[in-house]
């Protein structure tokens, strides 16, 4: 359910990181506890976002839900697949549903996440 | 009643298409009886209760004397000398003080929530559904009217009654039995599609139907004038609240309630700002995605400037300001 190659907050975002990038997005259990998804609010390509501070926010029919940056870093892209389909975070939220890129200015930050068993333990405790 | 069973969109578009089925036995009732019911009810209920006649049902406000609402609430009468009330659940204590303290009748006021249990079977596939599990001909029951049977051998009120715009039956009968009819109805509309349906989908439903909800489209604050609600006010007759009403009619409101669409990309919430030329002048009481109609939809209170139909707003989504229009309501019509 939740791969070994993302890390994990536990505001129920996960990053990937793949050399100076990291890729966000929010967990199954996040898009499970939100429900149906109509709305994503990404930042812009440029953003400088610090690590804790407000990325963006998700909707659901019923919910707004801040979504936090796991790390800081600079947006590199975002994906433009939830403008018209934001559903996709309810169908994939760990893989093709991503949410933003970017380029870690503090690469060490993402060691400190949660690994795939400590957030398992994590969401089974809370 | 959770917020969602299989999820909202799902849960709402059953209704729409198929059937729902929900559990509202949190709503409360109140029962009125005696030679002199009718004096206290049409006292205590803003809309034409002299013109109910037995097995029919009525939307009315129950108002304080400053014309603001106590609760809206749903009129049966059963007879001329019993009237059965459906009372919001967070309002039912508070309504029944309410009108056991104007009971100059000598009426027996009755605050009988715990006698009943309730479930909502909405769709255009209710009546069918319903009529699997009862010997009452259900097609003989039209819209706001209601009947004493039973449903699968357990007594029950039958009520053509909803809150989601569609054909409707809300059916009253004793707790006991909850678990067994829930069980039996979702039985009975397997066949049709039927979906059980929790409170998110009660709210998007009954928004589309441009419904209020007590503590959103109207509260103690807001009177049936300003909430658009003008003609379930009998103004031929006394009511509590009646001289706020007279007096609001007679020098007009300075403020309306109003249905818009968002035109801009965001979602209006409850309690967001509006801002009309830039300067703040109302706020969003219900505010949603609409899975009818693909659209982000909401009600606000306006000026009476600015409560023209076709009126561009801004709604202040995160401090951002994101264009609205003001649209009548309701923003759903089910076809005849």
């Amino acid at each position: 359910m939740y791969p070994d190659s993302l890390r994990y907050t536990k505001e129920h975002e996960w990053v990937r990181v793949e050399g100076d990038i990291a890729v966000v997005g929010i967990t199954d259990h996040a898009q499970k506890e939100l429900g149906d998804i109509v709305y994503v609010d990404l930042p812009k390509v440029g953003t400088t976002l610090e690590a804790g501070k407000s990325l963006g926010s998700v909707e659901s029919v019923k919910a707004v839900s801040d979504i936090y940056a796991p790390v800081s870093g600079e947006v590199v892209e975002t994906n433009g697949l939830l403008v018209p389909a934001p559903e996709k975070l309810n169908e994939d939220p760990h893989g093709e549903a991503w949410l933003v890129k970017l380029r870690l200015s503090a690469p060490e930050e993402a060691t400190k996440l949660m690994s795939a068993a400590d957030y398992q333990k994590y969401l089974g405790e809370n | 009643m959770p917020v969602r069973y299989s999820g909202i969109m799902d849960e709402h578009h059953a209704v729409r298409r198929q059937v729902g089925l929900f559990d509202v036995s949190h709503m409360g009732e109140v029962e009125v009886r005696g030679p002199q019911a009718f004096e206290l009810v049409d006292y205590i209920a803003t809309s034409h209760i002299s013109k109910v006649v037995d097995g029919q049902a009525q939307y009315a406000g129950l108002l304080y004397a400053h014309g603001g609402f106590v609760d809206d609430i749903l009129v049966y009468r059963v007879n001329p000398q019993h009237y059965f009330l459906c009372v919001n659940a967070s309002n039912q204590e508070k309504d029944y003080e309410h009108i056991a303290a104007q009971n100059r009748w000598e009426c027996e006021v009755d605050f009988a929530s715990e006698r009943y249990s309730q479930l909502a079977i909405q769709g255009p596939r209710a009546a069918i559904t319903l009529q699997k599990l009862t010997g009452t001909d259900l097609s003989t029951i039209r819209y706001y009217r209601f009947r004493d049977g039973e449903v699968d051998g357990v007594p029950a009120r039958l009520a053509r009654t909803g809150y989601t715009g569609e054909d409707c039956f809300e059916v009253f009968f004793d707790p006991a039995e909850s678990e067994h009819l829930w069980k039996k109805v979702l039985e009975a509309g397997a066949e049709f599609g039927i979906k059980p349906c929790g409170l998110g989908a009660r709210n998007t439903l009954r928004l589309e139907a441009g419904m209020a909800l007590y503590g959103h489209e109207i509260d103690a604050s807001i009177t049936p004038i300003e909430a658009g609600l003008e003609r379930n006010v009998d103004m031929s007759k006394e009511f509590v609240g009646k001289p706020a009403c007279a007096k609001q009619l007679a020098e007009g409101v300075t403020r309306k309630l109003m249905g818009f669409e968002m035109t801009g990309r965001g979602i209006a919430r409850d309690g967001y700002e509006i801002q009309v030329d830039g300067a703040a002048a109302g706020w969003v009481t219900s505010g949603s995605p609409s899975p009818t109609l693909n659209k982000n939809i909401g009600m606000c209170y306006l000026p009476v400037s600015a409560a023209q139909l076709g009126r561009t707003i801004q709604v202040i989504v995160r401090d951002q300001p994101v264009d609205a229009v003001t649209v009548p309501t309701p923003f759903y019509k089910r076809a005849k």
